[in-house]
């Protein structure tokens, strides 16, 4: 199983992210699912596509649950078959995981993955009540404590055992937002001065506003297929060679770390037992940082350093743009945004970019590997996957 | 049966409106729970007995909310944090009847119970809270 494909990627689509106006959810996805069809004209959807996963994470936004069948058909895909899973901000990481099954399993030679959520047109107080209900609500949302508030304790929690500082934290908002400036689909597409990140207002101490990503409207998908049939639809398929998924107690309290994602670190061993390599083979990778302290924290989950390292890893410079190993060259959730359902596929959508050469301005050279990590709430949903280019 | 239903989250509630902290010992491996499960994590057993759980601990992580959702906004800035628990429990709350800048990782802190009710229709829990357990 070592290293064998799983499945091909053929195609994929991104909306602009940013603060879309006047659109509607599935509105936002046909933008994305658009981009997918037209990267690859030998498709037609109508016929190949046997199947939709779409990652949602909330039905407050827009009144609006039930969003497999509503996107389905606004992307021109009325009666294939489509569901939505919903694992928090994971959302769409378990839509592709669900894809990769699909294929898998021989029913469906080809599938639509991808995600979405419209966050922007609700207040900043109800936005924080939607992303709380990611957490625990009898012992976490009914003591009063935050999305950003469950980052913030695992964050002084790193501060206070690794000796991590705010100014490290600031460094991983620093590089975002300078590969976020070169991404033309990112929300906030400007640079930010450290002095600037830090003295940004706090939203829940040690985490400041420059420490948050950003809420955001957004889409993505993919088109994937069996390995053996990727060559009818594109040039250059990008292979899939490890997945892998955890959970882990919903409450923080129950957990046996709160300087670690333990389900992040479970998903990385699968993905890369499963793929046969070493994080040390990856060329660039695209991980969760929903909240700076995540990006540090995910630096060790997944053995890019060692236990307890990621803020001097963040100070080295080891993760920018022309580093070693580049992390986040899309700007991340931090600067590309975080329309939490879309966030998985686009994590995806951008290592697509990356492993075709055609991330323009952010092309890490010779990039063959690939490494999306996207999490779920405070940690109680973790996927990781593995990027090949064929 | 009836026994077996009550540990749930509800019933740690009510244990909190009489001002205990109480969770659910695994009868078969001696696991204690807390909150309270239907369900062993450990063995699977169903057979459970109350443990009161001593409500003091040390504080081992915390943070102050600055942005609050819409039913807390009114208490904003105040400060929530983890404490361990004897049995190498855990538990989240307010931490109240403390300046912020006195909170400090590892400081010793008590439970106090609030015994009133909400008037929403669900949940109609009561809250506790962390305090100082020695004057500051």
């Amino acid at each position: 199983m070592k290293g064998k494909p799983l499945v091909s990627i053929v195609s994929a689509g991104l909306s602009k992210f940013g603060k879309l106006e006047g659109l509607y959810a599935r509105e936002i996805f046909a933008q994305a699912a658009e981009e997918a069809f037209y990267r690859c004209p030998n498709l037609d959807p109508k016929r190949d596509i046997k199947m939709l996963f779409v990652g949602h994470m909330g039905e407050s936004y827009e009144h609006q649950g039930h969003t497999g069948a509503a996107v389905a058909d606004w992307a021109g895909l009325l009666h294939v078959p489509a569901t939505r899973t919903e694992t928090a901000c994971a959302s769409s990481g378990a839509a592709l995981r669900a894809g990769v099954f699909a294929v898998l399993s021989g029913m469906c030679d080809v599938v639509m993955v991808g995600g979405v959520e419209k966050m922007t047109h609700r207040t900043t107080p109800e936005v924080t009540e939607y992303l709380a209900m990611a957490s625990d609500f009898p012992f976490e949302q009914w003591h009063g404590i935050t999305f950003p508030g469950l980052y913030a304790l695992m964050a002084t929690a790193h501060m206070h055992k690794y000796g991590t500082t705010e100014e490290q934290l600031a460094m991983v908002a620093v590089k975002n937002h300078h590969n976020g400036s070169l991404n033309p689909k990112a929300h906030m597409q400007k640079e930010v001065t450290l002095e600037k990140a830090l003295s940004s207002r706090v939203i829940a101490w040690p985490l400041k506003l420059y420490d948050c990503s950003l809420v955001t409207d957004g889409a993505s998908c993919l088109i994937m297929t069996k390995p053996e049939i990727a060559k009818k639809y594109t040039d250059m398929p990008i292979q899939i060679i490890g997945s892998g998924q955890a959970s882990d107690s919903i409450g923080m309290y129950e957990r046996e770390s709160l300087t670690s994602l333990i389900a992040a670190k479970i998903a990385a061993k699968q993905a890369y037992e499963m793929a046969g390599v070493r994080p040390e083979d990856v060329d660039v990778a695209e991980v969760h940082d929903c909240f700076t302290i995540a990006e540090i924290i995910a630096y060790e989950d997944l053995g890019l350093c060692s236990q307890g390292e990621g803020g001097r890893l963040i100070e080295s410079g080891d993760t920018k743009l022309d580093g070693r190993l580049p992390v986040n060259t899309s700007g991340g959730l931090k600067s590309k945004g975080h329309p939490v359902g879309a966030t998985g596929t686009a994590q995806a959508y951008e290592l697509y970019l990356q492993l075709t050469e055609q991330a323009e301005k952010r092309q890490v050279k010779e990039a063959k590997m690939g490494l999306a990590h996207n999490v779920g709430g405070s940690g109680a949903t973790a996927t990781v996957h593995i990027f090949r280019r064929e | 049966m009836s026994e077996q239903a009550s540990f749930t989250i509800e019933q740690f509630y009510k244990h909190i409106s009489q001002g205990r902290l109480m969770g659910g010992k695994c009868r078969k491996c001696g696991k204690i729970h807390l909150p309270p499960r239907p369900l062993c994590d450990k063995c699977f057993s169903k057979e459970f007995e109350w443990a009161q759980i001593q409500p003091k601990g040390k504080l081992v992580t915390y943070t102050i909310i600055h942005v609050a959702p819409p039913q807390f906004q009114q208490m904003a800035l105040y400060a929530v944090g983890i404490i361990q628990l004897e049995n190498n429990l855990k538990i989240p709350g307010m931490i109240k009847e403390v300046s912020l800048e006195q909170i400090k990782i590892g400081m010793e802190l008590t439970i106090a119970f609030e015994n009133s009710t909400t008037a929403q229709q669900w949940p109609r829990w009561p809250r506790y809270y962390f305090k100082p357990a020695h004057a500051l």
